[in-house]
């Protein structure tokens, strides 16, 4: 991990721009700022252009000699296949309402962190290169030519947009930077220029079916680890069963849950649940195959993002069931929501999702066929269908920290806070601005949570933290819920800089905790392993 | 040459089309009649210049009633030094005798609705 | 190009286009200025948008990329932010509606600040939507209201809008609000851009200039109302004349009038060529003019192609023998 100043260094921070222009402020790579090149084995992986060993430190990016021709004409390609992309390139006004709404922006008062800005980097270029007035007057029509000092400032700044599309909700004309930075980063990626952050679990998932690179034995015995722990907690044996054909539901989540604290008790919380609807007639399978429900290639290039989540379709239709239920991710469930069926649809081989505990019928998912868990589980509740203790929570102090891929991607609000507010006593919402479609980043989205680009991800996560701090100090808020990976990933080391004695949980974590299973012995700690207060088994100790 | 949703944004180009070319088909095959305001007989010069009674009678129209009524001021000394009595009926309506024809003509064109007439009595027209 | 030279520089072009009318018509070029200039304004502007929104329409939305601002459709039991999340089209067609006439997101509008500790506040920032508001609707009430010159007999809603537009009555001609408004709306959305540093910072001259002409064709619309009156009868002979298609040129038209008729000219020709071309786009905008409806009903991608995938057969392959260790189930023994 890169050296980071402490947090009242790094809260020093000047929104003020500079004095010269932008178009004529070179841009510094800044240590901590930006993230590693991608390894050259990890774009042969999927036969991507331009491998090769390479640092974006370097003065030279051996890069081939018509690499202007071909982002030129990668933009161009871009420009006729996305109304989006071209439509942004003209219409903005440059009226600054996005400008203080960016969380990098506001945590590192880099005036390229400005929106506006940073579709700016690429919108010079368009005028230039595709418009009549950048053709004729260039500088004067805010156009500017490619260079190579364009191109590494460009992907400077692509890399430092977590595409969360908070912008895009207070732009007049829904400009989303999401789709610049997107269009940017396929343009990169044209000359073999991503970073190994996203490449490396881009060629993991395309391998091995997961970002980890877990194999299948691998993922078996993790989740078998589980399976100890949870009857280590609860006395109970949970039996989830992997790639069964014939099951009625397919469950995928991201690999991070089953790799990483906190994401695994998520997974465990999933598992409990599982099991416990088993004997009420829910008959679901994991798949190592498609064990992930995240897709870095999302990151990388649409293309790339449809090569991955093909595999959720494969296997479901391979195997045979239903329908597919997803797990807690936030950009897992803009592409399952945006993007799958257009991608790899029709699932005519699927049916229309209906909950085989409630009869519910799944009527905003009857297309795509894939269920949010946290729709499943709040549908549960609805039909009183599960034996809640939400007293095994009380321990915690919980507020909601919505992910910005469901939020803005979808408008999953409701539906994570019913299911905490059934599963938890304590509860509080963070300031209204801070929250649903106004949420902030954790600052580490899009392919961003690496190590050696801590301070960015601690100065864009900011925002976050801080809005956690105020109620941390005025409702003693102890435990940040979620549901994203990413967040589960990232939220830890961003909470531990900014709001340490805040740790992070996913939304089935408490639901596991507060589940009453069947059969279960008397919980004397939560799935953490940590004691549950007032639930202490006083026999043991006075032993 | 594809287009894309057409069947929504070509709908939309040509709403907006008849909506910014109105003046156009408001007054297609219309011949533009200019108005004919009636001009006194025998008198060749109202109290100021043409073009100023054409661009500005509105304004000394308004400051001779703040002159009359606030000042008690009662008569105008042209720039010919010829004197007029400030006033509508017994002054301007000497000569233009008809508002139909004179004051309308204009008025009605390019729909200006002065209030002088809120409180003067219109003059009795011959019909 | 600097902040001094993005600012100066539009200006100076501007002043030009101001002087070009006025020595033109000195030099005998009226018919030019009065005839030529605003038709080709006008076939630039009709021609140039509709150029830009076939090109825009050329490009396909691939993808259903709506941005949420609300509750999605769920449960029966869980309220539908139907406006800010819509799943309909014609809950699509209110949203779009509000946000053509409202302003909806810009209404949304935060100013964010840093205090010590670091402590971020957020603060409700209605000015621009404020400024953005005035300024769009009393131009569009001022073009209305102009409609008096080029329809004969003048339609109705016209004299309704002066009538309301002229409300207080004050002065000779009676003051129009959307004329004070307008001017004001300008000056802020102008000061803005000039002190505020980071939208100093972001200005292009091309963010001035649209600004600077705009005040030209109001400060000399304005003067041609209150300061230095033209003869308006023969200016709406002239625009009779040219909606007529039979233009002709009446003798004796202020210059000021010329100036007018030219910043609009200006205005016009430069619209679909410029980032004014957001009138028609803000109608085309995928992240609002799509329901977020697309796990529901399939959207569709023109040129969606194949692509190589790693598929079960080949992951099998590699790692048979580590799953049949752990006794999951396989394809081919």
């Amino acid at each position: 991990m890169a050296d980071i100043p402490k947090p009242e260094e790094l809260a020093k921070i000047d929104h003020t721009p500079p004095e010269t222009p932008w178009m004529e402020t070179p841009t510094v790579f800044r240590d901590g700022m930006w993230c590693y090149g991608a390894k050259p084995q990890n774009i042969e992986a999927v036969g991507m252009p331009n491998p090769r060993e390479w640092s974006p430190k370097d003065e030279d990016w051996k890069l081939p000699d018509n690499w202007k021709e071909i982002v030129l004409d990668g933009m161009k390609d871009r420009l006729g296949k996305f109304r989006s992309f071209k439509l942004f390139m003209d219409i903005c006004v440059r009226c600054g309402a996005c400008a203080d709404k960016c969380h990098y922006f506001i945590g590192s008062g880099d005036p390229k962190n400005m929106p506006v800005l940073r579709a700016e980097l690429l919108r010079s270029l368009y005028r230039k290169n595709f418009t009549l007035g950048g053709k004729l007057f260039g500088k004067l029509a805010g156009g500017r030519d490619l260079t190579m000092d364009v191109f590494k400032e460009l992907w400077y700044y692509m890399f430092q947009c977590s595409e969360c599309r908070r912008c895009s909700v207070f732009c007049p004309y829904g400009i989303d930077t999401a789709e610049i930075t997107m269009m940017g980063r396929e343009l990169i990626n044209l000359l073999g220029c991503n970073i190994d952050w996203i490449q490396a679990p881009v060629a993991n998932c395309y391998r091995t079916g997961n970002h980890l690179g877990i194999q299948p034995h691998a993922y078996v015995s993790m989740i078998e680890f589980f399976c100890d722990e949870i009857e280590d907690v609860t006395g109970v044996r949970v039996n989830p069963t992997f790639n069964r054909k014939g099951a009625e539901i397919l469950f995928i989540t991201p690999s991070g849950d089953v790799f990483a604290d906190p994401g695994t008790y998520t997974a465990m919380g999933y598992l409990m649940l599982f099991h416990y609807l088993e004997s009420m007639g829910l008959d679901i399978t994991w798949s190592t195959y498609a064990s992930e429900g995240g897709n870095f290639g999302f990151f990388t290039s649409h293309e790339m993002a449809k090569r991955l989540n093909a595999k959720m379709y494969a296997e479901a239709k391979r195997l045979g069931v239903k329908w597919i239920l997803g797990g807690e991710c936030g950009h897992m469930w803009r592409v399952v929501h945006q993007y799958m069926d257009t991608f790899n649809g029709p699932a005519d081989f699927l049916e229309e999702p209906v909950s085989p505990i409630t009869g519910t019928k799944f009527e905003n998912a009857k297309s795509t066929k894939m269920v949010h868990i946290c729709e499943f589980t709040a549908d549960l509740i609805r039909h009183n269908k599960l034996n809640l203790d939400p007293s095994r929570n009380d321990n915690l102090v919980v507020t909601f920290h919505d992910s910005c891929n469901p939020s803005r991607g979808m408008g999953f609000f409701e539906e994570p806070r019913y299911v905490i507010k059934n599963v938890c006593n304590n509860f509080y919402e963070m300031p209204s601005n801070t929250i649903r479609e106004e949420t902030f980043c954790c600052g580490s989205g899009a392919g961003l949570n690496a190590g050696e680009n801590l301070e960015l991800r601690m100065r864009g996560g900011l925002p976050r933290a801080n809005a956690v701090k105020h109620v941390h100090e005025k409702h003693g808020v102890n435990m940040l819920a979620c549901i994203c990976a990413i967040d589960r990933a990232a939220l830890p080391t961003l909470m531990e800089y900014w709001v340490p004695d805040v740790e992070v949980t996913g939304v089935h974590e408490l639901v596991g905790n507060a589940l009453i299973l069947e059969g279960e012995k008397k919980r004397t700690t939560d799935l953490r392993g940590e004691p549950l207060p007032g639930m202490e088994d006083i026999e043991d100790e006075d032993l | 040459m594809k287009i894309y949703d057409g069947r929504k944004i070509i709908p939309g180009i040509l709403i907006a089309a008849l909506i910014f070319s109105f003046p156009f088909w408001l007054n297609f095959g219309k011949a533009a009649v200019p108005p004919k305001p009636r001009l006194p007989k025998g008198v060749k010069n109202c109290v100021k210049g043409t073009m100023y009674m054409r661009t500005s009678h509105m304004q000394l129209l308004n400051d001779w009633r703040n002159l009359v009524v606030r000042k008690n001021v009662r008569i105008f000394v042209a720039p010919t030094g010829k004197e007029y009595a400030m006033s509508l009926q017994n002054g301007c309506l000497k000569c233009h005798e008809s508002k139909a024809d004179f004051c309308d003509q204009c008025h009605t064109y390019l729909d200006v609705k002065p209030f002088c007439w809120d409180c003067h009595l219109a003059p009795k027209e011959n019909k | 190009m600097s902040a001094q030279k993005s600012i100066l520089y539009p200006l100076v072009a501007v002043l030009v286009l101001i002087l070009i009318p006025v020595i033109g018509v000195k030099l005998g070029l009226s018919y030019f200025f009065a005839v030529v200039v605003p038709y080709a304004a006008f076939i630039t502007f009709f021609g140039g948008i509709l150029c830009k929104v076939i090109n825009w329409a050329r490009s396909p939305v691939p993808f259903r990329i709506t941005t949420t601002c609300g509750q999605e459709k769920s449960f029966d039991w869980v309220k539908h932010n139907k406006f800010d999340n819509p799943f309909t089209n014609r809950q699509v067609l209110v949203r779009m509606a509000l946000e053509v006439l409202c302003f909806r997101s810009l209404f949304r509008n935060l100013k964010m600040e840093m205090r010590e500790g670091p402590k971020l506040a957020y603060g409700s920032a209605k000015w621009l939507w404020l400024g953005a508001l005035a300024f769009h609707w009393s131009f569009l009430v001022i073009l209305l209201r102009h409609m008096r010159f080029f329809a004969q007999p003048v339609p109705g809603f016209v004299d309704v809008l002066q009538n309301v537009d002229g409300f207080f009555e004050l002065g000779i001609p009676q003051l129009f609000l959307t004329d004070a408004v307008i001017v004001a709306a300008l000056t802020y959305l102008f000061l803005r851009r000039v002190v505020v540093p980071q939208i100093r910072y972001i200005s292009l001259p091309s963010d001035y200039f649209p600004l600077y002409v705009l005040f030209g064709l109001v400060l000399s619309g304005i003067g041609m109302r209150y300061f230095f009156r033209v003869d308006i009868v023969k200016v709406k002979e002239l625009a009779m004349s040219l909606v007529t298609l039979k233009p002709a040129v009446p003798d004796g038209i202020g210059t000021l009038f010329y100036v007018h008729l030219f910043m609009l000219s200006v205005l016009f020709a430069y619209f679909p060529f410029s980032k004014l071309a957001h009138m028609a786009g803000v109608f085309l905008s995928p992240t609002r003019n799509l329901a977020n409806n697309s796990r529901a009903k399939r959207h569709i991608n023109p040129w969606n192609y194949p692509v190589k995938v790693h598929t079960y057969e080949e992951y099998e392959e590699e790692f048979r023998e580590k799953m049949k260790e752990v006794g999951l189930p396989v394809e081919k023994e």
